[in-house]
């Protein structure tokens, strides 16, 4: 489907410490995940690079005007970057991330994109609670260049100072003055969500996205069902039943969930015998997905690689040119993968603590789509049989 | 303590030994273990029984909402059913006089009113914890804080959970088409002209106006879940969305819309598969399947549309037809014909004589018989879910598919449950026209007047009669829309007796997967 007719430029809109590099990265990777190129623009990276080193939330302070001068610079210099990666490189979606706190801040974006033929669409994050706030703090701005010769309470202190430089000048997008305006307003990390004008299909799967995500700790276990009778013989796809090897795996599979005493583990597997097989052993329940299943191999299924090569010599070839994009005949490709599982990623979004029991091309889609791999490297990402990947969600990654 | 070792016991003895049912090829462990439930086709998309709560005055789509609300949701495969309040009082009061019975003074009608209400209630009840149903609707004005508070209360007993979607518009336009649309046609209004129902019925609106107290996420309602619908989707305010299906209710509601617009399905042009009475493939079309392309170009032009959208699959015959019409195409995989598996490219000959069991097997449960290595209607409904996300966002469409993907199509702008879906009637070389019209769907069938073989099947005259000792006990069989219910009650305030359950205990929406003998 063709997400994008104009590209669109999403401007995010927000106090400092409020998620919106947060939101922008994670955006940005499920975008490009699922096909649509898009890059993000943090503008506190253009004024680290113009402003060597940071000294104080002075620096913020709204009557400065060489601070001023120098951060509406920066965001000038991002904007033509944008202005390059959706008009010169092939970029559908630009995230601007910045403060972008006033109304007058915000026209002036919103003029360039007219004039570029962008769509505009503003992501706003309203927190109040301050426990939330401290959290983000530690999380990640302690860790910024910006504190880098400072103390944890140090930086706290100056931060907070920083905030209020914003404080007094920040114009909350307004339900009357900014009415013609495309965007969500996300408050309190996602308890409630005010969604204006969505233009099209590309913004409606960006406030679904959005809606569906969230910030509870958790962790995401993936592994591949044990070794199959197939893997033993070589042989890709089928539907086959564990070895004496995999069963083994599966057995100390629930031994292994045992030990990490996980709460309310959610278990999913695919609809092939070899998950549930391997599913079976953990005494838990589990859900059938049969978007789950491994990549339909086509007239290549449950041939080895030597038959596919004496057979298919010239599919061979060209699988090993694209794989990404190489479509087995009568088969899927990895594009297609990512497409089918997209359900699968929206709804872990969604979830806490998941064990999800797939295959090899599976698993690999779905950590690219975690670890934020391009769809060049997505084919190659190592998985091997017997192993488990637990995932924890930690500052931007 | 316990636990943990009466786990690893569990484990050790565990054959992990499976079996794959006969009907939908889902693979099960061999001793049936009750305790464990299980999901067959796709993630539990529900718990707890949810009761949809409808607000907002008088003609501003509450009733559309719910209707449209439910057949997605029927279509998807959760068991779903609207209660309308409106008609429990048409029972009531047989016949209606004027907006005075609206009077918020009027203390008689106050009383009828409030017990619909709980009549309907009483069948919400009824529906989500005796009739598998798990998701009901109460299609009302609901107002006021008291009528809302009444129905957390209800729901809380019965451990029901409770979303609301408001509808907010003060656009005259607006509620005057809405009134024009489907008021003035009510049978509310069966004796009056058209300027006298107007009149009265914005005085009825009137009614309501005083008391009404809109949702407010920000203060007094910001315990609940919710979505206000402001202006007919410009804007939503959604509050502590709880869990997946009520995410995917609000993705649904901002996606639909109410511009009028026409859906044109068809399939492609005969194919020369079709010919040979070969099924699944990827052939291109035969002759007869070129002429077909070359009339829906011709008929398209007629149509005189502006900006149509073209949507194909991607199998060749889809494809060649698109490319007559000379316009820009996309094309969808998820549009792609049934997977036939092992049977791709047979004949139903052939596959009656090399796979006898597995063609009585699908005549028995056409909609969730899985070929094997392949797709069953079921399946198909998953995978084009995106698709009528995509239509409902859009205007004019063609969509040229096949003949299994149109029917899981036309099943949900129809509101035909699973059980007939299969059996939808998609000839080759006809279009379907769908022009949404008040609460529904208005279809024509244009034939193009070039000639085809006949692929449609008829529901087999034993598959007709009782059920199968092959088919599964406990199936549950997603609904169309039920019939709104209308049985008044209000006269009794017994319970009044268990309709008979169909099924006993836990019950999912989709075809639990235990099953003897299979």
């Amino acid at each position: 489907v063709c997400m994008t007719n104009c590209p669109t430029l999403i401007v995010m809109v927000g106090l400092p410490a409020r998620g919106k590099t947060y939101i922008s990265k994670k955006l940005t990777r499920y975008l490009n995940w699922i096909g649509v190129p898009t890059k993000e623009f943090n503008v506190g990276q253009y004024r680290r690079d113009l402003v060597k080193k940071y000294k104080s939330f002075e620096f913020f302070l709204p009557d400065n005007e060489e601070g001023l001068k120098i951060r509406r610079q920066c965001a000038l210099a991002a904007l033509n970057d944008v202005r390059q990666y959706l008009s010169e490189e092939n970029g559908h979606v630009a995230v601007f991330d910045a403060t972008n706190t006033t109304r007058e801040r915000r026209e002036t974006i919103y003029k360039f994109g007219e004039e570029n033929g962008y769509k505009t669409f503003f992501v706003e994050s309203v927190c109040v609670d301050p426990e939330v706030i401290a959290a983000n703090i530690v999380q990640v701005k302690l860790g910024s260049p910006d504190y880098v010769d400072c103390s944890n309470d140090e930086a706290t202190e100056d931060f907070m100072k920083r905030i209020e430089c914003y404080k007094n000048s920040y114009e909350t997008l307004d339900e009357t003055l900014d009415k013609d305006l495309s965007y969500i307003k996300i408050m309190d990390v996602g308890r409630s969500y005010l969604v204006n004008r969505v233009m099209d299909h590309i913004q409606s799967r960006i406030v679904y996205y959005l809606m569906n995500i969230h910030v509870t700790p958790r962790s995401i276990y993936l592994c591949r069902h044990g070794e199959s009778e197939l893997n033993l013989k070589g042989r890709i796809g089928g539907d086959p039943g564990l070895s004496v090897r995999g069963k083994e795996f599966a057995k100390s599979l629930a031994q292994f969930i045992n030990e990490q005493n996980i709460k309310d583990l959610k278990v999913w597997t695919s609809q092939m015998k070899r998950t549930i097989q391997t599913a079976e052993a953990l005494g838990v329940p589990y859900e059938q997905w049969k978007v789950l299943n491994e990549i339909d191999a086509g007239v290549c299924e449950e041939m080895t690689y030597e038959e596919i090569q004496e057979n298919y010599p010239l599919e061979f070839a060209l699988r090993d040119q694209d794989k990404y994009r190489y479509r087995y005949p009568k088969g899927e490709s990895y594009e297609d993968l990512v497409q089918r599982l997209e359900p699968v990623i929206m709804e872990l979004e969604r979830q806490e603590n998941v064990l999800v029991i797939c295959h090899q091309a599976v698993m690999r889609c779905l950590l690219a789509y975690f670890l934020d791999k391009p769809a060049e490297q997505l084919p190659y990402l190592k998985c091997p049989l017997h192993t488990v990947l637990k995932l924890t969600p930690v500052a931007y990654g | 303590k316990v636990d943990a070792e009466r786990k690893k016991t569990f484990v050790l003895k565990m054959p992990m030994e499976l079996t794959q049912s006969r009907i939908q090829k889902i693979w099960l462990p061999n001793d049936n273990r009750p305790a464990l439930p299980r999901r067959s086709c796709g993630p539990q998309l529900a718990n707890s029984p949810t009761v949809i709560v409808m607000v907002g005055l008088p003609a501003r789509g509450k009733t559309y909402i719910s209707k449209k609300l439910t057949r997605y949701l029927n279509w998807i495969g959760v068991p779903t059913k609207v209660f309308n309040v409106g008609e429990y009082r048409r029972e009531a009061v047989k016949h209606y006089s004027s907006y005075d019975f609206f009077r918020p003074d009027n203390e008689e009608a106050m009383k009828v009113r409030r017990q619909c209400a709980m009549a309907a209630l009483r069948d919400v009840k009824l529906y989500l914890t005796e009739e598998a149903g798990q998701i009901a609707v109460f299609d009302a004005t609901n107002t006021t804080r008291e009528r809302r508070g009444m129905i957390l209360n209800f729901a809380k007993e019965n451990g029901f959970k409770v979303f609301f979607i408001e509808s907010v518009c003060n656009d005259p336009t607006v509620v005057a088409t809405n009134v024009m649309e489907v008021k003035l046609s009510s049978p509310d209004y069966r004796d009056c002209n058209s300027t006298d129902a107007m009149e009265d019925f914005m005085k009825r609106i009137n009614c309501y106006q005083a008391s009404y107290q809109p949702l407010d996420p920000d203060d007094y309602d910001r315990e609940l879940s919710l979505i206000k619908v402001i202006d007919v989707g410009r804007r939503f305010l959604v509050n502590r969305v709880q869990d997946h299906i009520q995410s995917r209710i609000v993705y649904y509601l901002m996606n639909i819309h109410v511009q009028p617009r026409t859906i044109y399905l068809c399939r492609h042009g005969e194919s020369e598969f079709n010919l040979m009475g070969k099924i699944g493939g990827d052939s291109g079309l035969s002759n007869r399947g070129k002429k077909f392309a070359l009339a829906l170009n011709e008929f398209v032009e007629e149509q005189n549309l502006k900006d149509l959208k073209v949507w194909t699959s991607q199998l060749k015959r889809t494809i060649q037809t698109a490319e007559a019409l000379r316009l820009p195409y996309e094309q969808w995989k998820a549009l792609n014909e049934i997977d036939a598996g092992v049977c791709e490219e047979m004949t139903y000959e052939e596959i009656r004589e090399q796979h006898p069991e597995e063609f009585a097997l699908r005549d028995q449960d056409k909609y969730y018989y899985r070929y094997p290595s392949g797709e069953s209607y079921q399946d198909l409904v998953q995978r084009l879910e995106p698709v009528i996300m995509e239509l409902e966002r859009q205007e004019n469409v063609l969509v040229i598919c096949h003949q299994a993907v149109m029917r899981c199509l036309l099943a949900y702008f129809l509101d035909k449950s699973a059980d007939e879906m299969p059996y939808l009637k998609c000839p080759l070389h006809t279009v379907l026209k769908l022009t949404p019209v008040a609460y529904g769907c208005r279809v024509e069938s244009i034939s193009l007047n070039v000639e085809a073989v006949n692929t449609h099947r008829e529901r087999p005259e034993e598959a007709k009669k009782g059920p199968n000792p092959l088919m599964r006990r406990n199936s549950v069989t997603p609904l169309a829309s039920p019939e709104p219910t209308k049985k008044p009650r209000i006269n009794s305030f017994e319970e009044h007796v268990a309709v008979s359950s169909t099924l006993p205990g836990c019950v999912p929406q989709e075809v639990p997967t235990q099953m003897p003998g299979q």
